[in-house]
């Protein structure tokens, strides 16, 4: 087997290091990039380690990468690996936003810069359309726990409830008719 | 509710970082309630052309967080809402970690997990509706949602080309 994760821990300064690259390389979803380096080129982690922390961080609330980054960087070097994963993860990409946002601002009244940004804006609503889309093709949603996605959709989508009332009321009652479905 | 905007921005979005159940875009929702409907801090048009903003920006899709709190309260609201975001699911997940890689087979875990995903799902498709009814305002507009959705769903082309030539489209007043 070549995916055996090499034996030497990274300290704080790699860790911060390899996950700024990841940040920056990574356009429209840096989750793919974080895996390549994590399992292809560092070997920090083998490919089902990497599964069960994308498993974890998919559950837990948050961003997934930057919960990834958290749970690499503490593996490694507990509290001290996990701040310096997550400060690189979103050191260069928070000032690069913040320069597109202070361009906007600058120029986004120019009649060229707002009718660019109808187009922008439309493409990148498809692109959020395109993941959810994506995402109907998971194994569990194959059963009857789809409608469950179908409640949720109508209630935030249609209806447009607190996101509190789908977790506290369309969450709970999902988990237990999926324990119940594995009894 | 006469508050500092700092304050609410620490409250408002420390709060959705523990409700983003299976990631961040599943609380684009309740942003877009929170930020445009309940605090009046932009409007729709202005909310879709900032969360365009962070995607054509590289990093985490968090971004468009930054690009919240910045409109709101300048650099100590972008810092201030990114830290909120991400904090404290951050010390959760830090928590949890460790404990939660013993359980890998446990039948509870796999049962959340298959509870979980389709309120995830239709969070995600809720999400997308929400946005591109934001962002759309022509028949030209949907088309070029609907054809990058099905694009970035059935081929491998960078999703950037399409930021590329839709914002060429609108430019040519197209859209």
């Amino acid at each position: 087997m070549n995916d055996t994760p090499v034996a030497a821990a990274p300290g704080p300064s790699e860790l911060f290091l390899r996950f700024a690259q990841v940040a920056v390389t990574g356009f429209g979803g840096v989750t793919p990039w974080a895996r390549r380096m994590l399992v292809e080129e560092r070997r920090w982690l083998d490919p089902d380690e990497f599964t069960d922390v994308l498993s974890l961080c998919q559950l837990l609330p948050g961003p997934n990468i930057v919960n990834i980054a958290v749970c690499v960087g503490a593996r490694f070097d507990g509290v001290r690996g996990a701040l310096a994963a997550f400060a690189g993860l979103m050191g260069a990409p928070v000032v690069i936003v913040l320069v597109l946002g202070a361009l906007y601002t600058q120029y986004g009244h120019l009649p060229a810069v707002s009718s660019a940004f109808r187009g922008i804006s439309a493409a990148a609503a498809g692109l959020v359309v395109a993941m959810g889309l994506k995402m109907m093709a998971s194994r569990r949603l194959r059963s009857a726990m789809a409608v469950f996605a179908v409640v949720t959709f109508i209630g935030v989508a249609l209806v447009r409830l607190p996101l509190v009332v789908i977790l506290a009321g369309v969450a709970p009652a999902s988990i237990a008719a999926a324990i119940w479905r594995r009894k | 509710m006469n508050e500092d905007p700092l304050v609410q921005l620490a409250e408002d979005f420390s709060l959705l970082s523990l409700m983003a159940v299976g990631g961040a875009i599943t609380v684009l929702p309740e942003m877009h309630r929170s930020v445009v409907e309940i605090h009046g801090w932009m409007s729709a048009v202005q909310f879709a052309d900032l969360f365009a903003l962070a995607q054509t920006s590289p990093g985490p899709n968090i971004l468009v967080v930054t690009l919240i709190g910045w409109k709101v309260a300048g650099l100590a609201g972008a810092l201030v809402a990114t830290i909120g975001m991400c904090g404290p699911s951050c010390v959760l997940t830090f928590a949890v970690s460790k404990i939660w890689l013993q359980f890998r087979e446990a039948s509870w875990r796999l049962a959340i997990e298959d509870g979980l995903v389709p309120v995830t799902v239709g969070l995600m498709l809720a999400g997308g509706f929400l946005i591109t009814l934001s962002a759309d305002h022509s028949v030209a507009a949907f088309v070029i949602t609907g054809v990058t959705a099905a694009a970035v769903l059935t081929t491998r082309i960078h999703p950037l080309w399409f930021f590329a030539i839709a914002g060429a489209l609108g430019v040519a007043g197209w859209i």
